[in-house]
């Protein structure tokens, strides 16, 4: 009796998993704090998000989904846990990747490497549209113009823009990516802290632009980064993992930092945040945007030029803070903007990788 | 409404709804960096010194350095008497008990009660025919210490001084009711102690058992104005603090309620609760206290722990990084449709003042939904979200799961203890407040069916319902 008593102190910090009971556990979830093994860490991981995907009716068979691909952890595990869900549910969905190439040195051209070595890894056909082919800046360009203020602005418009035009030219009837819970529920309390009332409604959607030619949608939206991050790291998946040289200026830093701390005390806030957003009383009278088309380049937009060309059109005439803050139009920018805007900024942006709207 | 932010410094001046007749606009404070100049004349009345930053203090914003002294009182008066009279917060036949903590918003917002009485006190002898009575005022003090117990000694100075500082708000005289948190239970005080013990030491969750206090509090404070005869509760929130709980209620999933919460006027409890100092910032009602030299007591309770004390830090940080910050936030929040009973019940008495009511109805928001039927979480009152109502609709054996079932998620989540045998010493704990909650909510929304069908029915046996 002793015997056994013993050696069972002995293990006593090897604890079975509480899931399957049988295998010891080798990490702690950092969504619940379960103690489980590595099998049933995978299993748990990949069969909430299929019951994400099924209850939200993110895919219908035979689609074409785009994959939007950074490189980094997010759209990595997302190729390969969508490959991996396509083929055992038979989603019977036909996956590309798709990667934007903004043209930051020391950053994109590496984790593009990334990308293409999981092209072949996963055999998932890709295509890489680039800043410079499309709008004729790289980001290392415009940083070199505007500074480092308002960088992820500029960025985040041009790679939304850049992600449709590769999901037409690849004619895909669906974008997926990569944004997981810690991204969307600093997206809310951003956009609370900035006053935006319409995107406020709007950035917890699962899938949005639905009324327009490429709906979009978020398979990880319940996902926790840290989770993700594990996923990678035991299935040892390869991944960039290096953050956007440009991004410790970034006003998201500190809705992160807040959403860090808080995790440590409670790491279901993360998914009550993106609750409470999905359950915020807002007005379907509040004034929301209407939608129209850009009269220089026909993309969609609710002004008269949409942002990217809004953008552009400061860039090419060397006015870094046209469409930066709360300009009204073309024309009075020149002098508005003269004064410094507190680091105000329009779109909010994902700091490496992928977009938000 | 939405001001430019990168020119807004503090404050939100330039909200054009917010003045009245005698409060001009401040559009002059666009001139200031450019007329002022050499000679640093307060903006306002281009006459007197502004306040120095010297005796602003640390952290005073580069506004308030813009402003003399008359012209700051005045401005921050005005926004409380705005609000007070856009909402008819209190009327000439009202009775308010104001929630007296001690902290620099209470002690404003009794000092700016006390002088509005006051005037009303003069007009009211002034005048030949009396036809406007004047409305009665009252102070509460929550006597936490049962809560707190190192720190009864100091307690009991505070509530020296204040009954100092109270007999001195006088003509009229005011009542200070001194409330011991433990009498919201009415059996005897000691029983009450203990039973108040219990139920917080039921609660493991930091954050949970600091916002079981408030709930508490609200009730004692209810308690004290009903038992009392008073028809309003003013509390002393500012912007600051209203910021600091919309980003807390974000976090702990209760975004449907929220906006419950944060309007002038809160109907949902017996006793309605206004929020006069709204549009003020902490910042401001520091300067008033210090300026005017209004006494602030600092009562000894600890400092918010858990996710309270996290969001308080991040919306310091934050407002370092941009004064505005705090502004933005209610702002936003504000965004969010209110509830039907964020209003003050419109009143039918004709012997209230027609000026009054006619204000009433032009400032009291439309409603969403006349008659809508909310049900209410027993601990935090707060209205239940579709999530919640879904999720409690097992039926439960034993009256204490059945309360748990009845309550909202996050109350669940960092209230309620997790396994039954402590659930049960919880509910047992509870005031008797709560646990009728449970009893009179189910009964409420059918009862007030019933009532507007009425007069359709054509059987009264119960056996129909």
């Amino acid at each position: 009796m002793e015997e056994v008593a013993d050696t069972k102190a002995r293990k006593g910090a090897a604890r079975l998993c509480s899931l399957c009971d049988q295998r010891r556990a080798a990490l702690k979830r950092p969504k619940t704090l379960e103690q489980i093994c590595r099998e049933c860490f995978y299993m748990v991981f990949e069969e909430e998000i299929h019951r994400v995907i099924v209850e939200n009716q993110l895919f219908k068979p035979g689609e074409r989904v785009a994959i939007g691909a950074s490189g980094g952890k997010d759209s990595t595990v997302l190729a390969y846990v969508l490959s991996e869900l396509n083929r055992r549910h038979n989603y019977d969905l036909d996956l590309f990747l798709l990667s934007v190439d903004e043209g930051i040195t020391g950053y994109r051209d590496d984790s593009l490497e990334t990308v293409k070595r999981n092209e072949i890894q996963y055999g998932l056909p890709l295509k890489i549209v680039s800043y410079k082919d499309l709008y004729g800046w790289t980001m290392d360009e415009i940083v070199k113009m505007i500074g480092l203020k308002n960088n992820c602005t500029f960025c985040g418009v041009f790679r939304r823009q850049a992600l449709d035009r590769g999901a037409a030219l690849l004619k895909v009837d669906k974008v997926a990516t990569g944004h997981n819970a810690d991204d969307i529920a600093e997206t809310v309390l951003l956009n609370i802290l900035r006053g935006d009332i319409a995107r406020l409604s709007r950035c917890t959607s699962i899938t949005t632009g639905e009324d327009g030619p490429i709906p979009r949608c978020k398979p990880f939206k319940y996902t926790y980064e840290k989770e993700i991050v594990m996923y990678a790291y035991f299935k040892r998946l390869d991944y960039f993992s290096t953050e956007c040289i440009y991004s410790p200026n970034a006003y998201r830093g500190f809705a992160r930092e807040f959403i860090k701390d808080l995790e440590r005390i409670r790491p279901r806030a993360i998914l009550d945040i993106i609750k409470s957003g999905e359950n915020f009383r807002i007005s379907t009278n509040t004034k929301m945007p209407e939608q129209g088309t850009c009269e220089r380049c026909g993309y969609i937009s609710s002004q008269k030029w949409c942002k990217a060309c809004v953008l552009l059109e400061g860039l090419n005439r060397g006015l870094p803070k046209l469409g930066i803050g709360r300009s009204r139009g073309l024309d009075n920018d020149g002098r508005k903007d003269m004064k410094h805007s507190n680091g105000t900024k329009n779109i909010e942006s994902k700091q490496c990788g992928t977009l938000d709207f | 409404m939405a001001c430019n932010s990168s020119s807004c410094q503090s404050n939100c001046y330039k909200n054009d709804e917010e003045y009245a007749e005698d409060s001009p606009s401040l559009t002059d404070r666009k001139l200031s960096t450019s007329t002022n100049g050499q000679q640093n004349l307060c903006v306002k009345c281009k006459a007197n010194q502004p306040i120095s930053s010297a005796s602003a203090g640390a952290g005073a914003g580069a506004d308030d350095a813009h402003f003399c002294y008359g012209c700051f009182r005045r401005n921050l008066y005005g926004k409380f008497r705005l609000s007070v009279t856009s909402y008819s917060m209190i009327t000439p036949s009202d009775n308010v008990l104001v929630a007296f903590s001690g902290g620099p918003a209470s002690s404003v917002a009794l000092q700016f009660v006390h002088e509005m009485q006051h005037r009303a006190q003069k007009n009211f002898d002034a005048s030949k025919d009396r036809s406007l009575p004047v409305f009665g005022v009252g102070v509460a003090f929550i006597d936490e210490s049962a809560v707190y117990p190192d720190a009864s000694e100091k307690v009991d100075d505070a509530i020296r001084e204040m009954k100092l500082v109270v007999s001195k708000l006088t003509p009229p005289m005011k009542q200070l009711h001194v409330f011991p948190i433990e009498n919201i239970y009415t059996s005897d005080s000691i029983e009450g102690k203990d039973r108040l013990t219990k139920l917080l030491d039921a609660v493991n969750d930091a954050t949970g058992k600091e916002d079981l206090l408030l709930h508490l509090r609200m009730l004692a404070l209810q308690k004290v104005a009903s038992e009392n005869g008073y028809n309003r509760l003013i509390l002393g929130s500012c912007t600051s603090r209203i910021a600091c709980h919309v980003l807390a209620a974000t976090v702990k999933g209760q975004g449907y309620s929220l906006s419950a919460d944060i309007q002038y006027v809160d109907a949902r409890w017996d006793i309605p609760v206004v929020l006069p100092l709204r549009d003020c910032t902490a910042q401001e009602l520091n300067l008033l206290c210090r300026i005017d030299g209004l006494k602030t007591l600092q009562l000894p309770n600890s400092p918010p722990a858990g996710i309270n004390g996290l969001v308080s830090s991040f919306v310091t940080l934050l407002q370092e990084e941009n004064p505005s910050r705090e502004c933005t936030i209610v702002r936003t929040a504000g965004k969010l449709t209110p509830f039907h009973f964020n209003r003050i019940p419109e009143i039918s008495d004709c012997t209230v003042p027609l000026a009054t009511r006619r204000r009433q109805k032009r400032y009291n928001l439309k409603p969403m939904e006349s008659m809508s039927s909310e049900s209410f979480c027993p601990l935090c009152n707060s209205p239940l979200s579709n999530s919640d109502l879904s999720s409690s609709n097992k039926p439960e054996s034993c009256q204490s799961s059945r309360f748990g079932g009845a309550c909202c998620s996050s109350c669940r989540f960092q209230i309620l203890p997790k396994d039954s045998s402590s659930m049960e010493h919880f509910y047992l704990s509870l005031p008797q407040q709560m646990v009728a909650r449970v009893k009179h909510g189910s009964c409420d929304n059918s009862s007030m069916l019933r009532q507007q069908i009425q007069d359709c029915l054509l059987s009264d046996s119960e056996d129909e319902t």
